[in-house]
């Protein structure tokens, strides 16, 4: 797997491209640009992330924080899941929140799950350092991580863009900016 | 010299007019040494009437009774037929018979035999018969001063056995000759026993009926005398035909060969690879290893079990992964240290997919060595590590010099569906780098037992603390990786 020395682009596919299939939802919830990508492993788990062209991985966009708390009652971080069936998870259907992201310019955030199934946990990395969130959505800036129901695996991707698509959907976003 | 005495004659008599055979009058009159059971049926019969002082058209009259039958000798109201036919030379013939076709290699043999259940509570009533006989003269007569049935049977079988096969008897040995009998025609007369003690008739999942001996026996000792006698005729009824052969069944136990395999494709899965019915990859280690095993040990099935495993695309090099295979219901067990060499050879030629060393024979008991050796030994690895950065030789000298390092890693994702979401610490012992190039090093690693190693290199999205990326700042991942070693001094190394 020899890389060339003068590119900047390595050519050794990376951890994601080993073994995840990026599923693409843009303009969740209505809103406009707010894209999440769904990695999804070969074994059905679901990683949730920000795609790149989500405002807050924009230039010039500071995260203030993150919070896992999405209503009054209910705590992300409080899932607790256990044993190999995962019991006692919370369930996820498409729109349910994930997190709030608060940046400094007094933008506010939410992310939703995508697709339907256990919660398995969310990231807590990011709540330490939102930081990761911008340096590295793909991987260690992930939002959570979603066990789909064995049955429905197939599927949740059915919602969703695949890479090609969603690539299609940029284009057009950016077609209509420079008419308009 | 007859075994019964004068004060066994009034037992005697009673239990020969209820159409009892010889043998089980000496069983109720408590004869326990083996001779006597072993003589002729007929000679019995002839020394029994000698010693009742009755005329043989006398013995036929009592026997008569109740409705007049043709007499036929294996006709009798307790053993049915168990201790007359079913334990003559013949019928050992007819099961030694059934064993050699089995096909089986054996220097030893433990005998079993089941009876119905319904026995018992035939027992159970001609005991109550002769207690009460015994009564009268003022003798008691606890249950354990009968012999058991299958205690009898025993002592007359065995030695057929052994003698047909050539073989001893041997309670421990592994191979077992099992013979069932049943009694359809009486099946029905262990029922009462659930209306009067139902606790003891649970039905459980796996047993066609709760009439099993164990309940029969447990209700056999709560029911009280008088209850008893009330459902059950005493004595019991002559039943009109003798009992049936169910099964002869032959096993062997298992045997368990043990060694050390090494693995040098990067594209063979430990386990066969099957999803909904359809093979992903082309054969195993397990395969390739069990398949010789099981043609020449002639087993029904194996179990392979390792200690540890390692992915499809990682080479398991040095002195070897130990495992062991069960080789369930082998046909043939006795093979030479020689033998076992040539089967070695034989499986190393036949794949370069897969070598294996030191195979031996093991016992069960050895197995747990193998097992410990899987939580508690550390383990070698050399992996192919990528980074995004350049690298110069300087930048991974650090990692030389970290000793013990504590690492937490989440239930990595690529298992997270079917094992549970946990943080495991483990730790790294010891670390060796070797520049490759800008892009790449070897790293050599001692690690604890159950260590993610892909995990520790990429970091699996921050979910394993520290890793590799992390402790030299770039983005890290493994491009090889081989198992060293496995460092479990089991099972011995073999010569050659």
């Amino acid at each position: 797997m020899a890389t060339e020395p003068e590119t900047a682009e390595p050519v050794v596919p990376s951890l994601v491209d080993r073994y995840f299939t990026r599923w693409y939802k843009p303009d969740v919830k209505g809103k406009f640009c707010e894209d999440h990508c769904i990695l999804q492993h070969s074994n059905r788990i679901c990683v949730i992330t920000l795609a790149e062209s989500h405002p807050v991985l924009q230039s010039g966009k500071t995260i203030k924080s993150i919070s896992y708390q999405i209503s009054t009652n209910c705590s992300r971080l409080q899932n607790k899941v256990s044993g190999k069936f995962k019991r006692g998870a919370q369930f996820l259907t498409e729109l349910a929140p994930l997190c709030k992201i608060y940046c400094s310019d007094g933008e506010e955030y939410t992310v939703s799950s995508c697709v339907r199934g256990r919660l398995m946990e969310v990231n807590e990395n990011i709540l330490h350092k939102p930081s990761i969130l911008q340096e590295k959505p793909s991987t260690e800036g992930y939002i959570a991580v979603v066990l789909p129901k064995f049955e429905e695996s197939k599927s949740i991707t059915e919602g969703l863009l695949t890479q090609k698509q969603y690539e299609e959907v940029i284009v057009k976003r950016i077609n209509a900016t420079t008419t308009s | 010299m007859f075994p019964l005495t004068e004060e066994n004659k009034h037992v005697a008599q009673l239990l020969l007019s209820t159409g009892t055979c010889p043998r089980c009058i000496f069983r109720f009159c408590g004869v326990d040494f083996h001779a006597p059971y072993k003589l002729p049926y007929k000679e019995l019969l002839n020394e029994l009437q000698k010693f009742l002082e009755t005329e043989k058209d006398e013995l036929i009259l009592e026997v008569m009774n109740p409705p007049p039958k043709k007499i036929r000798l294996q006709e009798l109201a307790d053993s049915i037929g168990i201790l007359q036919e079913f334990c003559e030379k013949d019928f050992v013939k007819k099961v030694c018979q059934k064993v050699e076709a089995s096909g089986f290699e054996f220097t030893s043999l433990v005998f079993s035999v089941s009876f119905p259940p319904q026995l018992s509570v035939r027992e159970h009533a001609a005991w109550l018969l002769v207690k009460q006989e015994m009564g009268k003269q003022s003798l008691s007569l606890g249950r354990d001063d009968i012999v058991q049935l299958k205690e009898a049977y025993k002592w007359i079988t065995h030695p057929l056995f052994s003698e047909e096969l050539g073989v001893p008897i041997d309670g421990k040995s592994l191979f077992e000759v099992s013979v069932v009998f049943a009694h359809p025609e009486t099946v029905e007369d262990c029922h009462f026993l659930a209306a009067i003690c139902p606790d003891c008739f649970k039905p459980a999942k796996n047993k066609q009926s709760v009439f099993t001996r164990m309940a029969v026996m447990k209700a056999l000792n709560k029911i009280k005398e008088e209850d008893f006698l009330k459902q059950f005729p005493c004595p019991p009824n002559s039943p009109k035909a003798v009992c049936t052969v169910l099964e002869i069944e032959c096993a062997h136990g298992a045997v368990f060969v043990a060694g050390r395999y090494n693995k040098y494709s990067r594209n063979l899965p430990q386990t066969p690879w099957i999803i909904d019915g359809e093979r992903k990859l082309e054969s195993s280690v397990e395969e390739l290893i069990s398949d010789h095993l099981l043609a020449v040990f002639k087993a029904e099935s194996f179990n392979f079990s390792s200690s540890g495993r390692e992915d499809v695309d990682v080479r398991t090099l040095g002195n070897g992964r130990p495992f062991a295979i069960e080789l369930v219901n082998p046909h043939r067990v006795h093979f030479t240290s020689q033998e076992i060499k040539e089967l070695q050879q034989k499986i190393n030629n036949s794949s370069n997919k897969i070598q294996v060393r030191d195979l031996q024979l093991v016992t069960r008991e050895a197995i747990g060595h193998m097992k410990e050796g899987e939580e508690e030994k550390t383990k070698t690895y050399s992996a192919l590590i990528w980074t995004d950065k350049a690298i110069q030789k300087k930048d991974i000298e650090f990692l030389n010099d970290i000793k013990d390092l504590k690492i937490d890693q989440k239930t990595p994702l690529r298992v997270l569906h079917r094992r549970p979401l946990a943080v495991r610490a483990r730790v790294i012992h010891s670390m060796e780098t070797q520049y490759v190039d800008e892009h790449h090093f070897r790293l050599r690693l001692k690690t604890q037992a159950g260590t993610y190693i892909k995990e520790f290199v990429h970091g699996d999205f921050g979910r394993t603390k520290p890793n590799i990326g992390s402790l030299m700042n770039v983005t890290a991942d493994i491009l090889e990786l081989d198992v060293e070693s496995v460092d479990v001094d089991w099972p011995p190394a073999l010569d050659d």
